[in-house]
């Protein structure tokens, strides 16, 4: 272990300064623990800090957090990474307030070329599927999906770049040692072991309102771009789209429906200017990541040949599901003008074959 | 002065002669009943004394005893109120010398001597019958139901003065007969019919299935979707009842005091549908005086939970023995009595709190974890009694306008026939009548799968994070699809389909 780690966590949890703050500090002081030793004196003359951001610096109390949170850290195996490590991400470091320490469970390349991808919470079925498809592809195509492991399409998202044994990194709001929302607590084990989960926030952190707007500011800095899916008007990943401009760089966005609410806020950063994406081609051009994309061809030239596989009555149910998106299954039925028994366990044969997939309801898509 | 009269008392959904013998003497006038009656019992006295002295007859001013064989049995109800007053006036004398012992007398006495209608008469009628008895005098309002019972001569009458004219050979009562084939006939008139539910095929499929191999049913749906519409319709496509199972349903019927006035004989599957406030008591049955529950009271027919999870956790848990066994067993200390309750379960439950989880259109504002907690309450037990589940969508208006016509459920029902009737000839002499109600143990004899079914089945399980408990499930589900078409084997493809009736085993309930 690092004899300094315990300096680096106590000058990250500072409460009352703000990351550029704490990175001024460490450039006029070289490193924490001329930080932790100096006096209050010593801190005053530096003309760094006010009296109210003086005294946490002093204070004993978060002395002693650091040094309990250095114990779960070494505890639960979480690793750290400073602002001096060679291996910092080297986009995250360029922005303007980038966290003096992040925790880890996982890995992650420091030149890594990632995307963010992220929406409402509280997305529609659209939403999820074009997430987790857009995830999939870029995924696909060696991209690591970056976003928020919140509910909606942020969790769609992660799921579509695990399907496509790809990467993915999940930046949370508060500390490692907890699951937010609980329910992805399976999920979250799968992100760490297929990329990484991240947070600025030492263990022990509770998911507070005001942590995650600032944790977007290291989801869009992680990122070559973010992709924005599906965000009311007043949607967090909004504040996202916003960081990642000031931070020069891409910002797309999905189009919705005129009328849905759900897509109010994509469709007015599409208005400002966002590029629009319809498909993972879209942001892997811009980014110029296009070689890659090649390959993709290759592959879809691939899933003809499973479709060899299938009998008349299978082959027939991939045809209308290719055509209508996704189908409940008495207009599978009806479209087909095959009896209900023959398309239930055609389309069990689909499941089974991997080439669709029942959503909640009874209603099947395909998943070439 | 003594005299000796039968009646009917019934246990568990048989009846049992009651002796009411009656002994005046002399001494200090007085009333007493005894043999372990209850409060309507011991009230008998004073309607017994006021319809005597009301119809013009006399009531002795002596000391009068009435005692109620076998003694050790408790006794409920009115329907002892005649027996006590004829015997009252045979032993007084008023009656003259006549020979009751081929006679039951059952009903109730209103004040001026009217005879009133009772529950349970039916089986005390067959109680009569298989005692060698030749007739049975009653009320007038229950004589269509004993006219069921061919074997005995039903004597209807309105008021107690009729007996004592038949006594003394003034008029005698009209014997009362029906014709129960007639009655039998009719059975399959139901108000409801599946050519009035448009849409909704596969839902109809899947009641097809368990209407055809006795399944119990869980229906998960938004509210609105049509889940208590085609529940009621269940009934309709399920073979008719035999005159055996209509006897049956109709005693218990009759105990339970739910037979409408003029319905000699149930001829219609039951369908009960109690309200999710329901108690354990009142879902199985029991009670200080035992009744029979709803689940009984559904005997041969469907019982319908609307709102599964909203029933109390104890009166779900109490319904998993009667579900394994057909059958309700009371113990008491001095007494066990049993309720048939051979029913198909068909429960519906809203897929989560706000019931909008599965439906296309509208937003559910649940957490994955509200979703997850609302059917977890179900417990394991219960479900493991559940063959198919089946998600019910609302329907869409322009579903509801389609100009196809739906199959009636008189076509359905002839499909189901077969299918039922290939089950009788396999599981002759098994003591059981349908795939559901296969064994574990059996499961090996009558659902053997070929080496592309089990690969199937190994493959569902793993690519489809199907739980455990859905091997068996699936594989009678696909033994009554293979009944359907009449095929031997089951094949891969009857298990394809039943694999879609597991809804409830789907990650996404569970994730």
């Amino acid at each position: 272990m690092r004899n300094d780690l315990l300096f680096w966590v106590w000058l990250n949890s500072l409460p009352k300064l703000s990351p550029r703050r704490k990175l001024l500090l460490l450039e006029y002081y070289r490193c924490p623990e001329a930080i932790w030793s100096a006096g209050r004196e010593e801190l005053r003359q530096g003309g760094l800090l006010t009296e109210e951001q003086l005294e946490p610096v002093v204070a004993p109390v978060w002395r002693q957090r650091a040094e309990e949170a250095l114990r779960t850290i070494n505890r639960m195996g979480i690793k750290t990474i400073t602002m001096h490590d060679e291996n910092y991400p080297v986009l995250l470091k360029k922005i303007y307030d980038p966290p003096v320490v992040l925790y880890m469970l996982g890995s992650f390349d420091r030149e890594e070329k990632a995307v963010a991808v992220v929406g409402s919470r509280r997305a529609s079925p659209y939403g999820r599927d074009t997430a987790r498809n857009l995830a999939y592809d870029l995924a696909r195509q060696g991209v690591t999906i970056v976003s928020g492991m919140a509910r909606g399409v942020d969790s769609a998202a992660h799921r579509g770049a695990i399907e496509a044994g790809g990467r993915t990194v999940a930046v949370l709001g508060c500390g490692l040692d907890r699951a937010y929302p609980y329910e992805n607590k399976e999920l979250m084990k799968k992100i760490a072991g297929a990329g990484a989960v991240i947070s600025e926030y030492i263990p022990g952190t509770p998911p507070l309102a005001q942590n995650f707007p600032a944790r977007n500011r290291i989801i869009s800095g992680l990122c070559l771009g973010t992709v924005v899916i599906e965000a009311g008007e007043k949607s967090g990943s909004l504040i996202t789209a916003d960081f990642s401009l000031d931070q020069g760089r891409e910002v797309f966005a999905v189009p919705g429906n005129v009328g849905s609410k759900y897509s109010v806020g994509t469709n007015n950063l599409l208005k400002e200017g966002a590029k629009l994406v319809t498909g993972a081609a879209d942001v892997l051009e811009e980014l110029n990541l296009v070689q890659k994309f090649l390959k993709a061809e290759a592959e879809a030239k691939k899933t003809v040949n499973v479709l060899k596989g299938l009998d008349r009555w299978e082959l027939e149910l991939v045809k209308i599901l290719e055509e209508e998106g996704s189908l409940h299954i008495d207009r599978i039925a009806a479209r087909s003008g095959l009896s209900l028994n023959t398309v239930s366990s055609a389309l069990t044969m689909l499941e089974l074959k991997g080439l669709a997939e029942q959503l909640p309801g009874k209603v099947f898509r395909l998943r070439l | 002065m003594y005299s000796k009269v039968k009646s009917c008392g019934f246990m568990g959904i048989d009846g049992y002669i009651i002796e009411v013998e009656v002994d005046i003497s002399n001494g200090v006038p007085g009333f007493e009943i005894v043999g372990l009656g209850d409060a309507a019992v011991k009230e008998s006295k004073e309607r017994v004394r006021a319809a005597v002295k009301n119809t013009g007859l006399e009531f002795p001013l002596k000391r009068i005893t009435v005692n109620l064989a076998p003694a050790n049995i408790k006794k409920e109800g009115s329907s002892l109120d005649l027996a006590i007053a004829v015997g009252l006036l045979k032993a007084s004398g008023q009656m003259g010398e006549v020979d009751l012992e081929g006679y039951m007398f059952i009903g109730e006495l209103s004040l001026d001597g009217e005879v009133k209608p009772v529950n349970g008469v039916l089986p005390m009628a067959i109680c009569a019958a298989e005692k060698g008895l030749d007739s049975v005098i009653l009320p007038q309002s229950n004589a269509d139901e004993a006219s069921v019972v061919k074997a005995i001569e039903v004597l209807p009458v309105k008021h107690i003065s009729q007996v004592m004219a038949h006594f003394r050979g003034e008029k005698r009562i009209k014997s009362y007969s029906g014709d129960p084939n007639s009655i039998f006939n009719g059975r399959y008139e139901y108000d409801v019919d599946f050519a009035d539910v448009k849409g909704q095929e596969n839902v109809k499929r899947a009641l097809e299935v368990a209407a055809s191999g006795g399944h119990n049913l869980l229906m998960i749906g938004s509210p609105g979707a049509g889940k208590t519409m085609l529940a009621r319709r269940l009934p309709t496509i399920i073979p008719a009842l035999s005159f055996e199972e209509a006897i049956e349903v109709t005693k218990i019927h009759s105990i339970a005091g739910i037979l409408p006035p003029g319905t000699p004989l149930v001829t219609q599957r039951p369908f009960r549908s109690p309200h999710h406030t329901i108690s354990a008591v009142g879902l199985v049955g029991g009670g200080k005086y035992p009744k029979p529950g709803e689940i009984s009271l559904a005997h041969n027919g469907v019982l319908f939970l609307d709102e599964l999870p909203e029933f109390s956790r104890d009166a779900l848990e109490v319904l998993r023995q009667p579900l394994e066994d057909g059958l309700v067993t009371i113990s008491r200390v001095n007494v066990s009595l049993s309720y048939p309750a051979n029913t198909t379960l068909v429960c519906a439950a809203n897929p989560c709190k706000c019931g909008n989880f599965l439906d296309p259109d509208k937003e559910c504002n649940c957490t994955p974890k509200e979703i997850q907690g609302y059917l977890g309450k179900l417990s394991g037990p219960l479900l493991d009694r559940i063959d198919i589940h089946i998600e019910v969508p609302s329907v869409r208006y322009r579903d509801l306008e389609s100009e196809k016509k739906a199959e009636s459920s008189e076509e359905i029902r002839k499909r189901v026939d077969r299918a039922r009737k290939i089950q009788l000839e396999r599981y002759k002499g098994l003591g059981i009548y349908s795939n559901g109600q296969l064994k574990a143990s059996m499961l090996d004899r009558f659902c053997r799968l070929d080496q592309r079914g089990k690969e199937l089945l190994r493959n569902a399980f793993e690519r489809l994070g199907l739980s455990a408990r859905a091997y068996s499930r699936i594989l009678k589900v696909a033994r009554t699809i293979a009944d359907m078409e009449g095929t031997q084997c089951i094949s891969p493809e009857h298990l394809a389909e039943a694999i879609q009736y597991r809804s409830l085993d789907r990650k996404y309930w569970r994730s």
